[in-house]
């Protein structure tokens, strides 16, 4: 990498003026169309909403690459399969209160996706391994399966979108509040208090259960891990387990905030890379920031533009200048980024 | 459990073979381990010592030969399932979990001790508390054994070099381990560290743990080890006593051969 573009004072030069070039072009169009500091907080508190989703996926990536080595980026179809199934179980007609109704979809949901995460471990990753897989092998294995999975969802739902009902009033039109004039619907205070929740709930199994250390172990340091009696295959399940529950939660939550379909989950799986990416592959909770920032940054960039297709360019231009210029990532990425694996 | 026992050995390696391409890195080499004995493995750099280190906990396949723990054939067995029977071991290069307290290195090795599991431990079910108490409470004798318990709260990375291998030893006795496989335990440190070393692996083998041990430093193996034996090249050239292997026409041959070691 080293001399390819320059030494270390360049690069970061050359980062620095690019930075310094965006900013002023979003203020020049943000002050040509008249977009005051209200514009720019709304977009934020969009931004997030999305990007909260974006973190949730990126902590799927960094939790199955730092145990297992693999960039699974079936991630984003576990987003898609907790819209589409807690849709499914919610519209089913059966005779429950719909409060009640709509809890009892979000866990089976959670428990069938987490199952299709194990299974899909269990049946393609783990036995490729096995047979002593290259990592490539393992990570195309992830690509055929979203393609897989994806078509599977068009047989069964249909290119048509479903509905989840919004949390607070079970209606499809959320309720809308209206803080200092700006617009914030209830599903966003949801999506908020659900990755605050997941986040506390991982950070708890890792750092106060047995197998959430062992867990961390494995991730640390793998040869040593197993010498001390820790299985990496079920610790590779695990993280399996673990990402596809986190994916359909994000998509449980962001579902009632969109229109889910049977091919959302591309979209979500990308973003959700670049999140990871930009935590260096390996720093969860980094993950989580990067899926916030990039949230904020694509609807900033969307909105003083006007063009909403320029959300994805944003994402991928992010993306490419990270691996180009700070591989181990922005965000607390250290010395184990994807550079090095 | 298991098959005969010949003798009292814990160990038994039986025409152990390794080659690598082309290379032949272990080469026939047998020999047994007796139940609770410092057993040393010596040899010049690269006469095969930590491949065979490798081998008998499962992280290399061997090429040919027989490795016996307890009476029973373990080699093709993967890592974590060697470590399951009670083989446990350091390495030369210092391999403590970096972004893990002290603490949570030893507890980590407790991992195959904790039955219950993380489910009830992760619910704070009663069992599963009485458990994480338990391991915590375990962990900490450990650490208190090698002299490290209060660093429990430490990042294991800020240890100094020394204090990460008894780190090491104690992560690895917290697997009760019966046979303790120390890769080089003595380099690096400096006479008084070497000194605490010696007597806290005399400590571990009156415990009741066998010790096998690869070791550069002469006069520490000399003078803690019950049985040697000497690699050269990944041939096995003797087996004795300290004093045995000392005045062994073959293994100062091997030493002066390779080793600029001046005999005054």
């Amino acid at each position: 990498m080293q001399g390819f573009l320059g030494n270390r004072s360049v690069k970061r030069g050359l980062t620095v003026a690019a930075m310094v070039v965006l900013v002023a072009l979003v203020l020049f169009l943000a002050y040509q169309k008249n977009f005051g500091p209200k514009a720019f907080a709304q977009w934020t508190i969009d931004g997030i909403r999305g990007g909260s989703i974006y973190g949730l996926v990126g902590l799927g990536f960094v939790v199955i690459f730092s145990v297992t080595g693999v960039i699974n980026f079936a991630q984003g179809e576990f987003v898609m399969l907790g819209a589409m199934f807690c849709a499914t179980f919610y519209a089913l007609d059966v005779p429950l209160p719909p409060p009640l109704k709509l809890v009892v979809a979000i866990i089976l949901t959670v428990i069938i996706v987490t199952l299709v995460g194990v299974i899909f471990e269990r049946a393609t990753i783990s036995p490729a391994r096995a047979r002593g897989a290259h990592i490539v092998t393992l990570i195309i294995i992830t690509i055929g399966f979203t393609i897989t999975v994806r078509a599977i969802a068009l047989l069964l739902w249909g290119s048509r979108a479903k509905i989840v009902p919004a949390f607070t009033n079970l209606q499809q039109t959320d309720v809308i509040f209206r803080p200092l004039g700006l617009t914030l619907s209830a599903q966003s205070l949801w999506i908020w208090g659900t990755v605050a929740v997941v986040l506390a709930a991982l950070y708890y199994f890792f750092e106060r259960t047995m197998m959430g250390k062992a867990f961390r172990a494995c991730a640390i340091n793998p040869r040593a891990a197993e010498l001390m009696g820790i299985n990496p295959s079920r610790m590779s399940l695990l993280s399996f387990a673990l990402a596809a529950a986190v994916g359909a939660v994000g998509g449980i939550v962001f579902g009632a905030a969109t229109r889910p379909q049977y091919d959302m989950g591309l979209v979500f799986g990308l973003k959700g890379f670049v999140a990871a990416i930009m935590a260096g592959m390996v720093n969860p909770l980094g993950a989580v920031l990067g899926g916030l920032i990039l949230g904020v940054a694509e609807n900033v960039g969307a909105g003083v533009t006007g063009l909403y297709g320029y959300r994805d360019l944003i994402a991928f231009v992010i993306l490419i200048l990270i691996l180009l210029f700070r591989p181990q990532g922005i965000i607390g990425g250290g010395e184990r980024g994807v550079e090095q694996t | 459990m298991g098959g005969e026992v010949a003798g009292n050995a814990i160990l038994e390696i039986g025409d152990l073979k390794k080659e690598f391409g082309g290379l032949i890195a272990v080469d026939d080499v047998s020999f047994d381990v007796q139940r609770g004995e410092i057993f040393s493995i010596i040899g010049p750099n690269g006469a095969g010592k930590t491949t065979i280190f490798n081998l008998i906990s499962g992280v290399l396949p061997t090429t040919d030969g027989e490795i016996k723990f307890e009476g029973d054939v373990i080699n093709g067995l993967k890592p974590h399932v060697v470590a399951g029977l009670g083989l446990s071991r350091t390495f030369q290069n210092l391999q403590v979990f970096n972004n893990m307290t002290v603490l949570e290195n030893v507890m980590v090795g407790r991992h195959l001790q904790s039955s219950y599991g993380m489910m009830s431990a992760g619910l704070r079910l009663p069992g599963g508390r009485r458990e994480e108490k338990e391991i915590i409470d375990r962990s900490m004798e450990q650490l208190a054994y090698v002299g490290l318990d209060s660093m429990a709260d430490v990042g294991a990375s800020s240890l100094p070099f020394g204090q990460q291998r008894l780190l090491e030893i104690a992560r690895a006795m917290a697997t009760e381990p019966k046979l303790l496989m120390l890769d080089e335990p003595g380099a690096g440190l400096n006479r008084p560290e070497k000194e605490d070393l010696d007597a806290l692996v005399r400590r571990i083998r009156d415990s009741g743990v066998t010790v096998l041990l690869v070791e550069h430093d002469m006069a520490f193996v000399m003078g803690i080890a019950e049985r040697i034996i000497v690699l050269d090249y990944g041939e096995k050239i003797a087996e004795g006593t300290p004093e045995e292997i000392q005045s062994d026409p073959e293994v100062i041959a091997a030493y002066l051969g390779h080793e600029e070691i001046r005999v005054i």
